[in-house]
């Protein structure tokens, strides 16, 4: 579903991803964990399509698209979501409106017609209750003072609505207290299905109890250093990434 | 880091969608202001001497004047001696029923998305239909006058109600006003006029839609408004022009009065032909509105979507004369490319416990700039008098302005004012965002402009929310790349 080829990446001239490579193939969820400045966020942002990342060499093929070519709504409406690890306050915007304009973005683009209201108010109501969302943070404005958890179980919230291919989870553990992450974990587990991938990006193992994944690297300075199954991330866990990599890449 | 506004896009290709001229006969005076003008204005008109002499009375003031300089907007100076103060659609006379209307202006009105019958969609608005200088049509009269509402052109209301014309004209902005306040009371050709008898909450919401259409004119256009004791009316106005390499001027003057417990409602969408992208043409929009809450414990508020026009200029007030009475100021700016503006409002404590409240949300995009000025006059009569004040400021790009100029005035300790103003910008992190949710560039601008106005545009009457909430969209296109 999604390859990966000798991805290179600078931001402001410094080279931050160096040819880095990876396939990922439908139903299944792979883990990227690594230290902090190996890279991670800047992948799930380059393939999101975010602004400010010169790609200097290498491709990604997402289906059969090339998917450095397209824009970011684009790539939504192929199918890739990013669920952000800061996600963005918009004030004077209800959190349900916003949801709505983007599932029917999704639908124009896709040459559907529009979701009806109450099919819609259905859906929400549904995978709200099933992550503990009230109907009071649906009415609020997007993620406007949303404390750390409610962000990002709305970010799963939106996840479920928009029934996305690849779902790149970009350090959705942090700030999360064990309960929240518990309700996150579960929501993105009630998503796992035959068509669809998942990239979960993590600082720590702790989240991959939650979330099990089929295969794990170890990504540093750039690349992928290691792959594994879900032993390397407990591996990871005992050893810490000095032990596991070496002082140099640890840094 | 490379960010979304290190390049401000020009302007590629939003399109004024109201930019085309009716091919109609127009009878019109050749360019030029004199006595003689204004008393052959006033004959075509078939007016009383007492109007003549009142225009003659604002003539001799507006000559007298000199156009004020205190503003933040800049323009070439305006020969007033190179318009046509009259032009209107040729006709024998005015049509008897919506049925007898010129086709071509028919077209017009059903090109713009209001067309002239008594119709589903629009089921609740009375409209009247202000077309260059002359009011062509003027839907739902029998159903209102069986109410004792009076919705009429100016014309008519002059020939047929002159008792209450000659009681309000003039009373809430009196012709030696201001520059343009003297211009409009000597050369004002139509407008419309409302009358809402004791108690009466007017079921309908009342629209005028002015349209500019011939060459080399100005429109000068003066509403009345009188909300009679305990009764209820909103009013709202469009309006829209074709687009032009010259600069019109609209000089408009508009008096609301507000008698005890009666409430008027003012909502403007304003979409004159804003200019192209280098600042060519474009209509100055130069408007003296001002609304009197004479009775106690009245209410007049004003709802104003300005996204058109080359320059705005013009402060919607309120004169708060009534003990317990509100005024209130609701007001979204949007300039684009190179359009100006420089307006709010003006809040006048007269009477004890007289509340106000200001909500501004300016939007500068391109190379305009957007000014805020307001005053807030808490006179010493004024006990116990309340105003708070929201100024909000957006600005979309690095090349706009943003200004806010608030006065305030208070000569009476008991009186509490508060002012509130913020800067901000739409960030690149909220743009990523809506995008990555699947939500295009302009519709993610217009979704976080459309919520940084929320306050304003919930003060709209339905039925125009969502045209209002489309044409920030529009004015904004092409502000970011």
């Amino acid at each position: 579903m999604l390859t990966i080829e000798n991805l290179q990446v600078s931001v402001e001239g410094k080279p931050i991803l160096k040819g880095l490579s990876l396939t990922v193939e439908a139903g299944r969820v792979h883990a990227i964990m690594g230290p902090n400045g190996s890279g991670k966020s800047t992948l799930a942002h380059v393939l999101a399509g975010r602004e400010g990342y010169e790609v200097t060499g290498g491709n990604v093929r997402f289906g059969d698209e090339d998917l450095l070519a397209l824009e970011p709504e684009e790539r939504a409406h192929a199918g890739l979501f990013l669920a952000m690890q800061y996600p963005v306050e918009i004030p004077g915007v209800a959190n349900m409106y916003f949801l709505r304009q983007a599932i029917n973005a999704i639908c124009k683009a896709r040459g559907q017609d529009e979701i009806p209201a109450a099919e819609f108010m259905r859906k929400v109501r549904e995978q709200a209750r099933l992550l503990g969302i009230g109907e009071e943070l649906l009415k609020r404005d997007l993620n406007a003072g949303f404390s750390g958890g409610e962000k990002k179980r709305n970010e799963i919230l939106q996840m479920a609505l928009l029934e996305p291919r690849l779902c790149i989870l970009d350090e959705t553990d942090s700030g999360l207290d064990i309960d929240a992450l518990r309700t996150v974990a579960d929501g993105v587990n009630r998503l796992r299905s035959p068509e669809r991938a998942f990239l979960v990006i993590t600082h720590y193992q702790r989240l991959l109890d939650y979330i099990v994944p089929d295969v794990v690297h170890i990504m540093a300075d750039g690349r992928i250093q290691r792959t594994g199954g879900p032993e390397l991330a407990r591996e990871l866990e005992e050893r810490g990434y000095e032990g596991l990599l070496g002082t140099k890449l640890a840094a | 880091m490379a960010t979304a506004f290190d390049t401000v896009k020009d302007y590629t290709e939003a399109e004024y969608k109201y930019g085309f001229v009716t091919p109609v006969e127009e009878d019109r005076f050749p360019p030029g202001l004199n006595e003689e003008v204004v008393r052959r204005l006033s004959a075509k008109k078939e007016e009383p001497a007492w109007l003549t002499e009142w225009r003659l009375a604002a003539l001799r003031r507006f000559l007298s004047m000199e156009v004020p300089d205190w503003q933040k907007v800049r323009f070439a100076p305006i020969d007033f001696q190179a318009i046509s103060y009259y032009a209107a659609p040729r006709q024998k006379e005015r049509p008897k029923s919506l049925d007898e209307i010129d086709p071509e202006i028919r077209r017009t009105y059903d090109k713009l998305g209001i067309p002239i019958r008594e119709q589903e969609i629009l089921a609740g608005v009375a409209v009247d239909y202000v077309f260059d200088s002359v009011s062509v049509a003027t839907t739902f009269k029998r159903k209102l006058e069986q109410l004792g509402v009076i919705f009429c052109s100016m014309s008519e209301a002059v020939r047929e109600h002159p008792e209450l014309v000659r009681k309000y004209l003039g009373s809430v902005v009196p012709p030696g006003d201001n520059f343009f306040a003297a211009l409009n009371s000597a050369v004002f050709s139509d407008g419309s006029f409302v009358y809402v008898p004791k108690g009466v909450r007017c079921p309908m919401e009342l629209s005028t839609y002015f349209r500019i259409n011939a060459a080399g004119t100005g429109q000068f256009e003066r509403t009345l408004i009188i909300a009679d004791e305990g009764s209820y009316v909103s009013y709202l106005e469009g309006c829209t022009a074709p687009m032009r390499d010259e600069n019109q001027l609209h000089a408009a003057v508009v008096e609301l009065v507000a008698l005890d417990d009666a409430e008027i409602k003012y909502s403007t969408v304003q979409n004159w032909y804003p200019g192209d992208k280098e600042g060519r043409g474009g209509i100055y929009n130069f408007v003296t509105k001002r609304g009197a809450c004479r009775g106690k414990r009245s209410k007049i508020s004003w709802t104003q979507v300005e996204t058109g026009s080359a320059i705005t200029w013009k402060y919607p007030s309120c004169i708060l004369q009534g003990d317990d009475s509100v005024g209130e100021f609701y007001s979204v700016a949007v300039t684009n490319h190179r359009q100006q503006a420089d307006t709010g409002t003006k809040m006048i404590h007269i009477g004890k416990r007289t509340r106000s409240r200001i909500v501004s949300k300016g939007i500068s995009a391109g190379r305009s700039d957007n000014t805020y000025r307001g005053l807030v006059r808490i006179l010493k009569s004024a006990e116990g008098a309340r105003n708070h004040t929201q100024c909000d400021s957006m600005l979309i790009g690095d090349r706009c302005g943003a200004h806010t100029v608030p006065y305030i005035e208070v000569q009476n300790k008991t009186a509490r004012c508060e002012h509130e103003a913020t800067t901000s910008k739409i960030s690149e992190d909220q743009l990523f965002y809506c995008r990555q949710r699947g939500i295009s560039e302009e519709d993610a601008v217009a979704l976080i402009v459309n919520g940084f106005c929320r306050e304003v545009m919930n003060e709209l009457p339905m039925e125009f929310a969502v045209e209002a909430r489309k044409l920030l969209g529009i004015s904004l296109e092409g502000s970011v790349g």
